[in-house]
């Protein structure tokens, strides 16, 4: 973590201990979204959002209300970020305006380090370019337990673009913590060989198959199409090799589970009957979302006790 | 501590110093007159007779031929909130260095005679002597030379796209052609640009973990290669590879020397210095193009400098104003501040820490540049020469503060390092222009 951040912060996975991300877990299974918990009365979140979202915006909404927090969206287009603003005068402003824990998410990795260098007040970090989403790690993380009780010996296998993927940089680092064995699977253009020196216990492959087999946790992830820089990604191929169907799906364990931090495209990544099936968490996931970020928010503002 | 043109004296003694003045083979204790701007004698300590108008006693020192830096961005025309070329030189001088060339890519950019006239005009407030290179194509466009003979009557000493590459492969030869024929170093900033899209450091691990896009080191080499290959084919042509960071280049610049091609090249204090590992916190005093490469090419580089592959230390010296850079590190500008660091860097990392020989560093500030560009009577202090003279402590121990900087910027990664070597005096054409 930067050496300035505010207590509270939450800029990544890779720099948070084992047993803060399991005492953040904790907590998170404490909280209901149904019954407000005012552990944040009167206090101010600003939600800065400078690139689209649907689920983490509206669940960390969610998750700061039930908290009994207001809550602020800024969002780039309709602001002065548009006029040219820059990221610290924009920061400085919402602290001026008063702002208690700002919620950033942007285009660019390091934009909330570089905020939180500069702010006096918890940062959290909802997702910077292709570096980290730890929040999206964290529900993740708290959806497997949920599921599969402990991750003592578990295989986790993610498919897809893990290059330009926060979430796989994050769900890696969160992972590799607690012993998980990873399987990175997709093309060479999307999961390069550097992919596994991530963190401890990560493998490369470009075989479904060998990514399937023995494995507890299928997360798939989309072809970042807005990400891809020029690069050229051949779709039919994509498909024919990695598309999760009820086929491939069940090269893994029966009593896998399938992952994905959305949004989902059908008939891309995956087939309708898996992200309908049985096996499916994709709307476990977003729905557990909102505890976790209520916790998130609680351990921001000192009140995860 | 003062700057500007504190001294002037029509001769001056420097006495008791270690001179090393490579060019001329000289590594030994030697007083050195200077007069009238030249070198007058060169003698064994207390051998030079008669009076001179002032005394420098260096004794302890070492005094060298004045430095060269075949690399500089002094912002002007057009960015003086970065830099001017007051402000830059005043820094120059405080690095120890008595030439700069400073590069084209200005608003706008150089690429007329009237511009190169501009620069060299007694208005800008140069503290030290300033060669200017002018753009290869028009506005640095890469699709039309510029005229390389105006530019070089005018007093350019080359050409160069930088900051940009010249990467049409019928406008590189042309360029390397004409060069040839005027024997005028064409200077290449090589990055395959349509491998380097929406990248902000080196490609490896610590990018892919950063989430930030990764420059392969193939874009550069890929360039150097087929510049060294039309520099074999071309006759007379003269390319130098500026700002060379990964050991891929390097063999290309190899493969030129052994077929005896006019290559020369340089490398920067930060690429000899820093890797890729060393930024944090997305801080982009850490972000320059070519960025910070891996380990390997390091020592590569360091291998490089020490066997002579490598021609000249030049310090890409790229300022910018705070707000350029305080902000999103994809977002932030490409550059880095140098002249003050320079010599510090070379003597604690290449001197101190990898044992090459002072006399070698010394070559690589002094003859080794003034033969890329040919600058005749400088980067030597034989007699007859320009009295352009560097003197330093090798010794000494010191923090670079940036705050304290004379340029105008201070987008460093090397603030509040402690670093080994200072310079004592800068002389210009025998005026003391830094103590």
């Amino acid at each position: 973590m930067p050496m300035n951040a505010a207590r509270g912060s939450l800029l990544g996975i890779e720099h948070l201990e084992a047993a803060e991300i399991l005492k953040i877990l904790k907590f998170a299974r404490r909280m209901n979204p149904d019954r407000p918990r005012p552990l944040l009365k009167g206090k101010r979140v600003l939600l800065l959002f400078y690139e689209a979202s649907t689920r983490t915006r509206s669940s960390f909404e969610i998750a700061a209300k039930t908290l009994g927090a207001h809550t602020v969206l800024i969002q780039a287009a309709g602001s002065s970020i548009e006029k040219g603003e820059s990221l610290l005068d924009t920061g400085y402003t919402v602290r001026a305006v008063g702002a208690d824990v700002i919620v950033i998410r942007h285009p660019n990795a390091g934009a909330p380090q570089v905020m939180a260098q500069h702010i006096d007040v918890p940062v959290i970090n909802a997702g910077d370019g292709l570096h980290e989403h730890p929040s999206q790690a964290l529900l993740d993380a708290y959806t497997i337990l949920r599921n599969k009780k402990s991750f003592k010996g578990l295989q986790v296998a993610i498919v897809g673009d893990i290059f330009h993927s926060r979430v796989a940089r994050s769900a890696c680092h969160l992972l590799s913590k607690f012993g998980v064995k990873m399987i990175l699977c997709g093309p060479q253009e999307l999961v390069p060989e550097v992919a596994a020196t991530l963190a401890p216990g990560i493998r490369v492959t470009r075989h479904i198959e060998d990514a399937l087999r023995g494995t507890d946790v299928v997360m798939l992830l989309r072809v970042q199409k807005e990400r891809l820089s020029g690069l050229k990604i051949d779709l039919p191929e994509y498909i024919a090799r990695y598309q999760m169907t009820p086929a491939r799906l069940k090269m893994a364990k029966k009593d896998a589970i399938v992952m994905h931090p959305g949004p989902i495209i059908r008939g891309l990544e995956l087939t309708s009957d898996i992200a309908d099936g049985a096996q499916s968490r994709i709307l476990e996931e977003v729905r557990n979302g909102v505890p976790t970020r209520m916790a998130i928010l609680a351990r921001a503002m000192g009140r995860m006790r | 501590m003062a700057h500007g043109k504190t001294k002037s004296a029509s001769s001056l003694l420097i006495k008791g110093g270690h001179l090393i003045d490579p060019a001329a083979r000289v590594d030994a204790l030697m007083d050195v007159l200077l007069k009238d701007g030249r070198v007058a004698e060169v003698a064994a300590p207390n051998k030079i007779r008669g009076a001179a108008d002032e005394k420098f006693d260096a004794r302890g020192l070492i005094v060298a031929p004045g430095f060269i830096d075949l690399h500089v961005h002094l912002r002007e025309p057009g960015q003086g909130h970065k830099e001017t070329i007051a402000t830059g030189t005043a820094a120059a001088a405080a690095g120890g260095f008595t030439s700069v060339c400073t590069m084209p890519n200005t608003a706008p950019v150089v690429d007329s005679a009237e511009w190169v006239e501009w620069l060299r005009q007694p208005e800008r407030g140069a503290v030290v002597n300033v060669f200017p290179i002018a753009a290869a194509t028009r506005s640095s466009k890469g699709a039309t030379l510029t005229d390389f003979r105006s530019l070089q009557r005018a007093g350019a000493i080359a050409v160069t796209d930088d900051g940009k590459p010249i990467l049409e492969d019928a406008i590189m030869r042309e360029g390397l052609v004409l060069g040839g024929e005027l024997n005028f170093p064409v200077v290449q900033h090589a990055e395959d640009t349509r491998m380097t899209e929406d990248c902000s450091m080196h490609a490896g691990a610590r990018s892919f973990r950063l989430g930030l896009r990764g420059m392969t080191a193939a874009a550069e080499a890929s360039v150097v290669e087929r510049d060294v290959q039309l520099a074999i084919q071309i006759p007379n042509a003269r390319l130098h590879v500026a700002h060379l960071s990964t050991a891929d280049a390097l063999k290309g610049v190899r493969r030129g020397k052994r077929a005896k091609a006019r290559v020369t090249c340089e490398v920067t204090p930060h690429h000899f210095t820093l890797t890729d590992e060393d930024m944090r916190d997305y801080d982009s005093n850490y972000k320059m193009n070519p960025p910070l490469r891996s380990a390997s090419d390091l020592e590569a580089i360091l291998a490089a400098l020490a066997d002579g592959t490598v021609d000249a230390i030049a310090t890409d010296h790229a300022p910018h104003a705070l707000h350029e850079k305080q902000m999103e590190f994809e977002r932030a500008a490409f550059g880095i501040t140098g002249l003050e660091t320079a010599l510090a860097l070379a003597i604690t990392k290449l001197h101190r820490e990898k044992r090459i020989p002072l006399a070698r560093v010394v070559e690589l500030f002094t003859a080794g540049p003034a033969r890329c560009f040919d600058l005749r009577g400088r980067g030597s202090l034989a007699r007859g020469s320009v009295a352009d003279v560097t003197i330093f402590d090798p010794k000494k121990k010191w923090t670079f503060e940036a705050a304290k900087s004379l340029s105008k910027s201070r987008n460093t990664p090397f603030d509040g390092w402690q670093l080994q070597g200072r310079v004592v005096a800068t002389i210009v054409s025998g005026t003391i222009v830094y103590q």
